[in-house]
């Protein structure tokens, strides 16, 4: 066994453009999946994710660059040669088939004898809670059970990895949240590794063991879903994984911890944490998550709290949205500057005052850790 | 009472438009209503009369005998005619089979290409109906007889010593057909080939079937509605062709489209004709039910 399950080395797809020219949906992408992991591709619609899959599965060839698959070149390897199987996002369940020839299909291909197929195609039926079904016809059962025939049919190929296409896209909220958990259930139980393509933030930090955000072709960053929330390391990813606020500024002094920023258009500096290399009087974008703001009263400083305390900045309240566990509230931050502030509603009240009310002044803090210095994309 | 009767005149008078109005039933069947119209006097009632003549008797002088017999169906199972039958039968299946054999790659071919280029594949299959019927049957005797375009052609370039015999054979009636009906393959084919999306051939490959493989057993049973359709609309009209083989098969070949025309025009025996009529109209009933009981009517049809 080689030390990766798959590996992208400097992998580039360039399609031609209709219009004339090439279009780069993969631009230079390197990846290292291992075993048994449950790694997720995620990014915008056209951002290269799907391409990144599909030449994993042998579909597209790279125009550059080389993938490896337990450590073995790929090349121009065709789909059927490939020890890899692919669950498509429209599920392409053969419909003139039915769900027992359906998961069958492949390791007839294989030439496993019939005793073996009738005993694996069963069992892998049961897995997905599908026993009983075999001779049904895919047009007959919901979305979410063909989904499971999908996954069946792929995996009882025992594949060494495989690939799901936004398998979960064509599924309403709920089914979707229930099918995220017993996939992750079932990649734990069977330990394949999982390569899983979305679009959905939330799909990918619960479900996987690492992410790779992807843009334009682009891979951005690579790491733990933690990190990628917490850590981001640009401004498209603070964006694109959960809701954030950005506040524009120059670097104006930097110590070994943390970084002073001074906010464009407003005399207040903010301190924060750097993700990245600075110098003094460069343009920078500092990020702050909703949810780690918090707001409070003159109390403290009627009680003599000194308010020179860094990130502690008078605000009014604009407009606040009573949603159960949260309250969401928009703060004016002065010179023009609004910001989201969630705040968990920990203490269970009738009192309005405890839900803020439109045009009320108050304090705002966020600690430093709190505050990431991001470099400003040119 | 005169009162009463005018205040409920109007009301009825707008009952049935009020009915139409309300009633999903009554209005299909006031929108269906001319085509009905047409077919009960151009379909049913003709047919009705088909089958009434088929028991009656030839006069003397061309004339209809009104006596009630069985006489023209007795008569249609002499070997003669059944050998017409068999022989008819026969041309239409192997039409079909050549429709299938030279149209499936072509279907397949134009449900590949590019949408754009599709629509001007397509549209280049229909433009050889813009001429008249009879006169594309003339190309193919230009082409096919013994000083034609074909012959020479071989014979120029030293293929053959002597020319062929194409025209006035059953050859020639089987080419003229399969050209005739051609269209009627590729198009159903085309938009059962068309429907088939490309993840399931990539599912296929993916579950590690090779091209073969993945043609066999997912192209192949999924352009089987289309290919059922196609048949259909071949098979039906190539029983009853009588055209083809008269200008092309000369006075040798004889199909029960050309028996029937006979008793009609030639023999002026219409009871006989309308039996024959109707054992051609029960045999492709039979052989069109026992061709789609498997797989139904073929969904393309309705396409």
């Amino acid at each position: 066994m080689s030390q990766f399950a798959v590996e992208l080395r400097d992998v580039v797809k360039r399609f031609p453009n209709p219009a004339g020219g090439e279009i780069t949906a993969v631009n230079h992408a390197t990846l290292q999946i291992n075993h048994g992991e449950f790694f997720s591709l995620l990014g915008p619609s056209g951002c290269g994710k799907t391409t990144s899959l599909r030449m994993v599965a042998g579909f597209e060839w790279p125009t550059s660059g080389e993938i490896f698959i337990d450590g073995k070149p790929m090349g121009r390897t065709p789909p059927f040669l490939r020890p890899v199987n692919t669950v498509f996002q429209s599920y392409a369940l053969f419909q003139h088939m039915t769900i027992f020839q359906n998961v069958a299909f492949g390791l007839e291909m294989e030439r496993v004898s019939r005793q073996e197929i009738q005993r694996r195609v069963e069992a892998a039926l049961e897995m997905v809670q599908l026993s009983g079904m075999g001779s049904r016809k895919p047009r007959q059962l919901s979305g979410g059970q063909q989904q499971r025939v999908a996954l069946a049919r792929a995996l009882v190929k025992r594949p060494a990895v495989l690939l799901l296409d936004e398998p979960l896209g064509a599924l309403d909220l709920k089914l979707r949240k229930e099918m995220q958990l017993e996939l992750k259930a079932l990649q734990e139980q069977v330990g394949i590794t999982f390569i899983y393509v979305t679009h959905d933030q939330e799909e990918a930090l619960t479900m996987s063991d690492r992410i790779a955000v992807m843009n334009q072709g682009n891979v951005l960053q690579i790491g733990a879903p933690v990190e990628i929330y917490e850590r981001p390391n640009c401004r498209f990813v603070a964006d694109f994984i959960g809701e954030t606020n950005f506040l524009f500024g120059k670097v104006k002094a930097i110590d070994p911890d943390f970084v002073t920023v001074s906010l464009r258009g407003s005399e207040r500096e903010l301190l924060g944490i750097p993700l990245g290399k600075f110098h003094p009087g460069q343009e920078v974008v500092v990020s702050i998550r909703p949810e780690k703001m918090r707001l409070f009263d003159d109390t403290p400083l009627k009680l003599g709290v000194s308010p020179n305390q860094p990130n502690c900045f008078p605000i009014r309240i604009i407009h606040t949205m009573y949603i159960g566990s949260d309250t969401r509230i928009v703060i004016d931050f002065g010179s023009g500057v609004q910001l989201n502030v969630w705040e968990q509603n920990h203490l269970s009240t009738l009192d309005a005052l405890a839900y803020y009310a439109p045009g009320q002044e108050l304090w705002v803090t966020m600690r430093p850790e709190n505050v990431l210095i991001l470099p400003e994309e040119e | 009472m005169a009162a009463e009767t005018s205040a409920i005149t109007p009301t009825s008078r707008f009952s049935l438009i009020r009915r139409l109005r309300e009633s999903s039933k009554a209005q299909g069947l006031a929108l269906i209503s001319p085509t009905l119209i047409y077919l009960l006097f151009t379909l049913v009632l003709p047919l009705l009369l088909v089958v009434f003549l088929s028991f009656m008797t030839r006069g003397a002088y061309g004339n209809i005998v009104y006596r009630v017999n069985l006489d023209n169906y007795t008569r249609l199972m002499d070997p003669l005619y059944l050998r017409i039958l068999g022989y008819s039968l026969a041309t239409a299946a192997l039409t079909t089979v050549g429709t299938i054999l030279i149209g499936y790659p072509l279907a397949y071919y134009i449900a590949r290409t590019p949408p754009r280029q599709r629509s001007i594949y397509l549209f280049l299959i229909l433009v050889p109906f813009w001429t008249n019927f009879i006169i594309r049957i003339y190309a193919w005797i230009m082409i096919l007889r013994t000083e034609g375009l074909l012959n020479s052609f071989l014979l120029k370039i030293g293929f053959i010593q002597a020319p062929l015999e194409i025209l006035y054979t059953p050859t020639a009636v089987l080419i003229g057909m399969v050209y005739e009906f051609l269209p009627f393959m590729v198009l159903p084919l085309y938009t059962s080939l068309e429907k088939i999306e490309p993840a399931q051939l990539e599912a296929a490959a993916d579950l590690g079937a090779r091209p073969h493989m993945a043609f066999l057993r997912v192209t192949l049973p999924l352009s089987l509605p289309g290919m059922i359709a196609g048949s259909i609309l071949v098979f039906i009209p190539a029983m009853g062709m009588f055209v083809v083989p008269d200008l092309m098969g000369g006075a040798k070949t004889i199909l029960v489209g050309n028996l029937i025309r006979n008793q009609f025009l030639t023999a002026r025996d219409w009871p006989f004709g309308a039996a024959a009529s109707m054992l051609l109209l029960i045999l492709t009933l039979i052989f069109t039910l026992f061709y789609t009981r498997r797989a139904g009517f073929g969904e393309e049809l309705l396409v």
